[in-house]
């Protein structure tokens, strides 16, 4: 790590003569989590897509969203795969280093899951008679119950891990618990578990549960701790995951760099949606350098074979992974702006003017179309309404309207009505 | 009037590098300083500690745990904000770059805490120099048994002298553009092979 941390060519971006001549050198430093989200950005390396466009991309691992975000504030790294949340929180002046990331490319759909020990589970099948097939809301009503006889009996309630606290898992669980009628902030207590820690917590007893990505979830499945009780299609299908952050003055200066980039990205993303592909994308993603993790599980996962435990219950999961399909790599605003909402509904952000501002501006399809055309624009717009259509449902039924981000709030049984959350009549 | 003394918090999973950091810190005149290697109940430490300024190092994958802790001590008035001085770039990178973060209790004067993280950021630079200095050597050791072996061999299935063999390895070494140990190697290998 730190030989890779002396070539420094993000110095080109602060050096402005060198904009006469050019953009600098093609070689961008891009951190990344090891993740099967972070397929697009390892595939663009490894299978020539960027060497195409003439980058070249140095792909720095690291540990943690905290780190990835302040390398990228920095000037450590051009660019960064990042939770989809993490621009619209720096946009917003949350967290403890916000500093201005946008994003002009989102890494695809899916991946996350929900995993509860198979102590809860079988509990939550006495309590509630859970049959085998049943769906993520049947699941979270069940633990509902379970977690009302826990508070009845006065007993520990659970305590359910997830990724960040502006994080794609965060809103996922929450929403799941939520839709069940659990409060997140009351019924149970959520903690941060890096995610190739969740397995063994959930072996130790550590944590009852966790919200994390791929494959970890199936990691605790196959070794029979854990039991898969949601997928993220399940919560909202085409909710946004991992993202391509970098900062807006580097986008800026660069502009010839960033369209390059998406470019080499377009294609890699078209590439990993190929199932013929997948074979020679798992074995790359599970090496030391990337993943480190089996070279199986990484097929199943890509494939969307899952197994929910040990015992040989499987689901396969129609796209569990879409890298491209579908507009998956266009950043549209509507999303960051659920994104915002859900941040609102848990006391997280307030409703503002700026705010709907701020929170849009992190996503920046702009860039995108400049790079790639306006042929890769979906339709409906930039702004439109959410989980009104058949097959892209929201699991509790709810419409999100970005032009009312204050009533969607409001309609939620189940919010943080303390400290910062909506009023109502900010906006 | 002196301002009262900091509370500092250093996490670090390395013992030995939290204790050149605690040294340091005690050098300095800091007497309130806590460490710990393991982030296990690290949230129950922090509410009971309420350190000013916490040292983690980059490495350590519970930052992203600390985040979420933050944030929701934000809501009971105690903001915590990374780094002092958001302008002052160099020492940002500087600290990046030995391996260094820190959370700051927010609106504590800049001049009391800088030196702090002056200082974590030159421990974690020297105790980086120290590791690097220690894999040189045992490397050298290393190297110099291979070399031993590798005469040895030659001795003995060449009728060479000591000196004859190392002057062989050297010649081939020379012959070949590669270090005398590399050439060791492959006599050892080769050896290996061969018997």
């Amino acid at each position: 790590m730190s030989m890779m941390t002396k070539i420094d060519s993000s110095r080109d971006a602060l050096s402005a003569p060198r904009r006469i001549i050019g953009e600098g050198p093609k070689i961008l430093r891009a951190g990344f989590i090891p993740l099967v989200d972070a397929s697009v950005l390892i595939a663009a390396v490894e299978f020539g897509f960027a060497t195409k466009e003439g980058l070249t991309l140095d792909l720095v691992r690291d540990v943690s969203w905290a780190n990835v975000r302040d390398r990228l504030a920095f000037r450590q790294f051009d660019i960064a795969h990042m939770l989809s949340p993490m621009p619209v929180a720096s946009m917003l002046g949350l967290g403890s280093n916000p500093s201005p990331t946008i994003t002009p490319f989102s890494l695809g759909r899916g991946g996350n899951a929900i995993t509860l020990s198979l102590r809860l589970f079988e509990r939550m099948r006495e309590a509630a008679g859970l049959s085998e097939t049943a769906n993520a809301l049947d699941n979270a009503e069940a633990l509902a119950v379970v977690v009302r006889q826990m508070k009845e009996r006065g007993e520990p309630l659970p305590t359910l891990g997830m990724t960040y606290p502006f994080s794609s898992h965060n809103y996922e669980f929450r929403y799941w618990l939520a839709a069940g009628g659990i409060d997140p902030d009351k019924d149970v207590k959520l903690v941060v578990v890096p995610p190739p820690l969740t397995s063994d917590a959930l072996a130790a007893g550590a944590i009852d549960g966790f919200c994390v990505g791929a494959p970890w979830n199936m990691v605790a499945s196959e070794r029979g701790v854990g039991r898969i009780v949601a997928a993220k299609q399940d919560i909202w299908p085409s909710a946004p995951e991992k993202v391509i952050g970098m900062r807006p003055d580097w986008a800026e200066s660069h502009p010839e760099t960033v369209s390059r980039l998406l470019v080499a990205l377009d294609a890699a993303a078209r590439w990993c949606d190929r199932p013929e592909n997948h074979d020679a994308l798992a074995e790359v993603l599970a090496d030391a350098r990337y993943i480190a993790a089996p070279v199986d599980i990484i097929r199943h996962v890509l494939g969307g074979q899952f197994s929910l435990d040990a015992r040989g219950n499987r689901r396969v999961i129609d796209r569990y992974f879409t890298f491209h399909e579908g507009f998956a790599n266009y950043p549209r605003p509507s999303q960051a702006l659920w994104i915002y909402s859900q941040m609102i509904r848990w006391g997280q952000a307030r409703l503002t003017e700026e705010g709907l501002q701020a929170a849009a501006s992190a996503y920046r399809p702009d860039l995108y179309r400049t790079a790639l055309g306006k042929a890769d624009m979906p339709e409906g717009g930039d702004i439109r309404v959410e989980g009104n259509v058949e097959g892209d449902r929201f699991m509790d039924g709810h419409v999100f309207d970005p032009s009312d981000i204050g009533d969607y709030v409001d309609r939620f049984a189940v919010r943080s009505r303390s400290g910062a959350g909506s009023n109502g009549d900010e906006v | 009037m002196p301002a009262p003394d900091l509370t500092i918090l250093v996490i670090d999973e390395n013992a030995i590098r939290a204790s050149i950091i605690e040294e340091g810190l005690r050098e300095a005149g800091h007497s309130k300083v806590t460490v710990i290697h393991e982030v296990n109940g690290v949230a129950k430490i922090i509410e009971t500690l309420k350190p000013d300024v916490i040292v983690i190092d980059i490495e350590n994958p519970n930052r992203d745990m600390m985040e979420h802790l933050f944030q929701l001590t934000r809501t009971v008035s105690r903001p915590i904000a990374m780094f002092v001085d958001r302008s002052d770039t160099a020492s940002i990178e500087a600290a990046v770059e030995a391996g260094v973060s820190a959370y700051v209790v927010d609106g504590l004067k800049k001049e009391r805490v800088k030196p702090i993280l002056d200082m974590a950021v030159s421990r974690f630079n020297a105790f980086s120099r120290l590791q690097r200095e220690l894999a040189e050597a045992k490397s050298a050791l290393e190297e110099r048994k291979v070399i031993e072996r590798a005469k040895g061999i030659l001795m003995k299935m060449k009728g060479l002298s000591e000196e004859e063999a190392f002057a062989l390895l050297r010649q081939s070494a020379m012959n070949e553009k590669k270090k005398i140990a590399e050439i060791a190697q492959s006599v050892v290998t080769a050896a290996g092979l061969l018997m």
